[in-house]
């Protein structure tokens, strides 16, 4: 079972589109058994609508995008250009997801796929695109097949194709699968190997809204951000916000991973604690296991630790707690793990899959990364503290092309905030004390 | 230079397929190099010299795509690919005892191919199962909550 629904054992009323129709006890639904739940009724709904005014409504909604930067989805759509000027406009759905810690893509992909074609085709209408691509990432085999399934089912039943029923709109589905690189997230890098090349970012602007793929209109947004548009169609912009509990509207799918005793993926109001996240969803700390600390994002995240149990998490409030809501999927560092240990890991991951493009990521990573492993070997000296830290500075926001480095540099600088003496230990011990 | 190595018909047929889809020959490049991969296991300098060659791109520009990306392989590797998950949660959960295991059990290390060409081992990044960790794949399949008791019995699934 990839997934268990917290919900089933509780007792509450709470609202759950996005997984009300998920459940891995059977197979996902077909294109009849969506329809049946009042699937492609918000398509119907959305055709009737002009693009600027479904533009208006997910503005409206205050729905910020799930893929980390947490920008109103709407607002991005109304950079795009509406004036006739531009025949061919792109709409891409990000399934890239590689960020380490982050598997709530999957889950919505394999659970109902039809959800996130609907999204995607009245996204797409609102923004007038007549192409639009999935950019699946390669390790997600199952998603694959039932995303091409499920995009056979709606072209043979009119919801895709020429002519969308009987108005006249058209727009054609691809299914594009990557070959493997955390880079290839980055929109504009992403834009790059759909067009067949290597996957470095580009300059920003012109912004992808005005000249993306190919040089056109492109917006790119991601999977559970899309899966949001059908819910918000159907039931209206205020609905979707009182559906959040605190700073931000709708529900979020959160995640959590690590020592805990049932590690797992949860359909929430935006908002919930942490506590809340880790205690009741996901069961407490797995016995004999300790809280130290977690990545409230995914691994480009600063760490929340115990004081901030009882924060929301919403976006503006883990970033008033020094962090990112980012994916809103949670890795946990227990007391048996080394500290350092953990962010060389990370730094590992990020070195190796920086792109190489600019200067201070592509040297500045591998030196972190090798000062990290010095120190977990029992090699470090005193003054290697410092030099992180001036890592953490020199690759930090506003110094390299993209924010991959930036990312990378969240975990380093709040482990050296928070961790300090662990690493101060591993220094004087001359061994990592956990081995 | 000619290209020693020619497509075959079936090759080129699933490349012009993807090429029909972009408004550009080269941006079916990536397409065009895991079709090849897909049938001849890797991409060798003769295949990259023929795929370059019917895209009308130079094998250097094509080269510098392929060898951007973890799963083209430049090498040739053995008949299972073992991709073990590497990342955060799967640290935090115990990968590094399976690799270990793999090591003593297939003799191999990361980036090694068995001698008898069974397997190649390859680490991974986060496999997007995290609530399942450790995770690794084999070929297309995924296999999660790996224990050192499992890996015997997945091993032997494959020739
Ligand atoms: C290095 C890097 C990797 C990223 N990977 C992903 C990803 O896998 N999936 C995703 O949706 N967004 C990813 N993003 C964020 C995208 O650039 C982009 O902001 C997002 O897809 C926009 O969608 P949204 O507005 O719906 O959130 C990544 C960003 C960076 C800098
Ligand atoms: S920050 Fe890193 S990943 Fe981003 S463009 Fe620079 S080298 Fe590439």
């Amino acid at each position: 079972m990839t997934w268990k629904k917290y919900w089933t054992d509780t007792t509450d009323d709470m609202e759950r589109p996005l997984t009300e129709h998920i459940s891995f006890d059977r197979p996902c639904y077909n294109l009849r058994d969506y329809e049946m739940n009042g699937g492609y009724q918000a398509l119907r709904k959305a055709l009737t609508l002009s693009p600027e005014n479904i533009t208006n409504i997910v503005q409206a909604s205050d729905l910020k995008g799930r893929g980390g930067a947490g920008f109103n989805t709407g607002m991005k759509w109304s950079f795009v250009p509406m004036n006739g000027d531009y025949p061919v406009k792109y709409l891409i759905a990000n399934a890239d997801e590689m960020e380490p810690g982050t598997f709530k893509d999957r889950m919505l992909m394999e659970g109902n796929p039809h959800q996130l074609i609907e999204g995607m085709i009245i996204s797409a209408f609102a923004i007038q695109a007549n192409i639009s691509y999935i950019f699946l990432r390669w390790a997600y085999k199952k998603a694959g097949r039932l995303l091409k399934h499920a995009m056979d089912e709606a072209y043979a039943a009119g919801y895709l194709g020429k002519n969308i029923l009987g108005t006249g709109y058209n727009l054609e589905m691809y299914l594009h699968t990557g070959v493997g690189r955390y880079i290839c997230g980055e929109e504009t890098a992403l834009l790059n190997a759909l067009e067949g090349k290597r996957a470095t970012p580009r300059a920003k602007p012109p912004f992808p809204q005005v000249s993306g793929l190919f040089g056109k209109p492109t917006i790119v947004n991601n999977v559970e951000t899309l899966c949001n548009i059908p819910h918000i169609i159907n039931n209206g912009p205020e609905w979707f916000k009182s559906l959040g509990k605190g700073n931000d509207a709708g529900t979020k799918i959160y995640g959590v991973s690590g020592r805990v005793k049932k590690p797992g993926l949860w359909e929430l109001p935006m908002g919930v604690s942490m506590r809340e996240l880790i205690e009741d969803c996901a069961g407490g700390m797995a016995n004999g296991y300790g809280f130290r600390g977690a990545l409230p994002g995914g691994a480009s995240t600063d760490f929340l630790v115990k004081e901030h149990l009882d924060i929301s998490l919403d976006f503006k409030s883990v970033a008033v707690a020094g962090s990112r809501l980012g994916t809103g999927t949670m890795i946990i560092l227990d007391d048996h793990t080394c500290p350092v240990g953990f962010v060389h890991n990370l730094e590992h991951f990020f070195a190796q899959e920086s792109c190489g493009w600019c200067t201070p990521c592509r040297e500045g990573l591998p030196w972190t990364e090798k000062i990290l492993l010095s120190i977990e070997r029992g090699e470090g000296k005193p003054e290697d503290l410092n030099l992180l830290e001036t890592h953490t500075r020199f690759l930090g926001p506003g110094n390299t092309f993209c924010a991959l480095a930036p990312g990378a540099m969240e975990p380093l600088q709040s482990a050296l905030k928070y961790f300090r003496e662990d690493f101060e230990r591993h220094i004087d011990q001359k061994k990592c004390p956990w081995r | 230079m000619i290209a020693q190595d020619t497509l075959t018909t079936e090759e080129m047929a699933e490349i012009d397929h993807e090429i029909a889809l972009v408004p550009v020959r080269r941006a079916a490049a990536i397409e065009a190099l895991k079709i090849v991969q897909q049938h001849r296991g890797w991409i060798s300098d003769d295949s990259l010299q023929a795929i370059a060659d019917y895209l009308e791109i130079s094998p250097e520009e094509l080269d510098s795509v392929a060898t951007f990306y973890n799963l083209v392989f430049r090498r040739p590797v053995g008949r299972n690919i073992i991709l073990l998950c590497d990342s955060i949660s799967c640290y935090v959960m115990g990968y590094e005892k399976i690799y270990v295991q793999l090591r003593e059990r297939l003799g191999i290390g990361f980036g090694q191919t068995t001698a008898d060409g069974r397997f190649t081992l390859l680490p991974n990044a986060c496999l997007g199962t995290c609530d399942h960790a450790p995770a690794l794949m084999i070929n297309n399949e995924l296999f999660r909550n790996v224990t050192e008791h499992d890996l015997e019995e997945i091993l032997d699934r494959y020739h």
